[in-house]
């Protein structure tokens, strides 16, 4: 299980690595959809199979489908390519680059002297749904309410204008 | 790391003995269905179809794939190789995994995941890539409009086909695919579910771009649609990967909804009854191509969203509200 982890681990962080450099944008999605198969092949790993099934069916399944849905109607071509290219220069990363290197200390120190991991017990769908709807039911309640914001929104810029 | 003892050591082999045996029957299988379907579709529409390679053309395959193997791997100029490369390689790879899920018999199954039907809703969502890829990568009009009519159509109908599913899960009480068939013991899950399995069918059709919902690749509209550019064994991958997905979810419409291993007869009878209902739902989605016409595309996704949707939502709603009276 560990070596399952420290391969899903680095190939997540090449992943993403080649997703943010990549200038085409198509396989850009590509590596992020590696990336998010990457993560819930950690999921399993770590004994959370229903969130590792839950992160490729929503996250790599339906959101990401989206995406590359969106960015081939856009018909990228070269100039696309050329523009991120421009923005991949160290002026523009650089500043990013070095904040992003201070929240990483930051989460490695924590991480070092947080205290060992609770047992690798598995968490299956049944627990996961008495938490939701127990400790955590005003957040599902929440989401759900925003949700249902989304859907209105949509159905009201997809309706059809009569008359 | 220490070996483990050796009664151990011979059913771990013997596990994954069964598992390859049982893959390599549904590959095999799939790829024999596009001869098979041929015969069959022939036979009702009163002809003969392929059958001058050996005795009743049963060697039409191995010459196809003769044929296949021996053209050039030919990767079209104006494409994009990377992704033009993966999508055949999802295409086939996607739905065949979800079959470990499914088990044949007692005995018999490749995985027995405590998350059964997620696993084959992940791999059924990843199935569209291999459309999208191909269909952006080849760079022409028709592979692209035939991959954006089916990612479209095919997120429409994942929507309500992992619905369908929730009666019977709720039913169960368990994703596990083992625990499904065993609580149909009694009772097969197609009568107290059927709503659920007529529109399970249906998403199922759509996923596998099946006819009369194979609108991403309509021949009179777009050429091949998504697989236009795709010749040799690239091309091959996507049309056996076609029938792999029959297999697969025909073998998934038996363990959820017809009782699975179930029937008369003595126990060492499973692997056959299973066998003869997954063939049942093969012949049904090859008379379906044989006897429907293709709907519109709009009328396609209506029904999608404004029939199969509400029906499965009901479904779930009189489902748990049965469960909950008990």
């Amino acid at each position: 299980m560990e070596l399952t982890f420290y391969t899903c681990a680095l190939v997540s962080i090449i992943a993403a690595l080649r997703c943010v450099t990549q200038t085409n944008p198509v396989h850009s999605l590509l590596y992020l959809v590696v990336v998010l198969l990457a993560v819930a092949g950690i999921f399993f790993a770590i004994g959370a199979p229903f969130a590792g099934a839950l992160e490729v069916i929503v996250y790599a399944g339906a959101i990401m489908v989206l995406f590359v849905f969106v960015v081939m109607m856009l018909n990228l071509g070269a100039e696309t390519a050329a523009q991120e290219h421009a923005w991949l220069r160290p002026r523009t990363w650089i500043g990013p680059g070095i904040l992003a290197t201070i929240m990483l200390a930051s989460l490695v120190s924590g991480v070092l002297h947080a205290p060992g991991l609770a047992g690798t017990a598995t968490v299956d769908a049944k627990q996961v749904g008495i938490a939701l709807f127990g400790p955590y039911l005003l957040a599902v309640e929440l989401a759900s309410l925003m949700l249902l914001g989304a859907l209105v929104a949509a159905y009201h810029l997809g309706r059809e204008e009569t008359r | 790391m220490n070996l483990l003892p050796l009664p151990d050591l011979l059913a771990v082999g013997a596990a994954i003995g069964r598992a390859v045996v049982l893959l390599l029957i549904v590959v095999l299988f799939a790829a024999y269905l596009s001869f098979i379907e041929r015969r069959v579709l022939a036979l009702w529409q009163d002809r003969y179809g392929p059958n001058r390679v050996g005795p009743f053309g049963i060697w039409q395959l191995p010459a196809d794939v003769i044929k296949m193997l021996f053209k050039e791997d030919w990767i079209p100029p104006f494409a994009d190789r990377l992704t033009f490369i993966i999508a055949p390689v999802i295409a086939m790879s996607a739905l065949f995994i979800s079959f470990v899920i499914v088990p044949v018999s007692p005995t018999w199954g490749v995985s027995d995941m405590n998350i059964g039907i997620l696993f084959f809703m992940a791999m059924a969502g990843l199935t569209v890539y291999a459309v999208l890829f191909s269909g952006w990568s080849s760079n022409s009009k028709y592979a692209l409009l035939g991959s954006l009519r089916s990612a479209a159509q095919t997120v429409s109908y994942e929507v309500f086909m992992g619905l369908s599913l929730m009666g019977v899960v709720a039913q169960t009480g368990s994703f596990n695919m083992r625990d499904i068939v065993e609580a149909q013991q009694g009772m097969w899950f197609i009568v107290p579910q059927f709503l659920g399995f007529v529109t399970f069918l249906m998403a199922a059709i759509a996923v596998t771009h099946r006819s009369p919902f194979d609108l991403p690749e309509a021949e009179q509209e777009l050429g091949a649609g998504y697989h236009t550019e795709y010749a040799g064994m690239k091309w091959a991958m996507f049309f056996v990967g076609e029938y792999v997905g029959i297999v697969v979810v025909s073998a998934l419409l038996t363990a959820l909804f017809l009782g699975g291993w179930y029937g008369p007869g003595p126990e060492w009878l499973a692997g056959f009854w299973f066998s003869i209902k997954t063939l049942f739902f093969v012949m049904l989605f090859i008379l379906l191509r044989a006897a429907l016409p293709r709907p519109r595309y709009d009328h396609l996704m209506a029904a999608g969203w404004m029939v199969c949707l509400p029906l499965t939502l009901l479904n779930l709603l009189v489902t748990g509200a049965v469960l909950l009276m008990q």
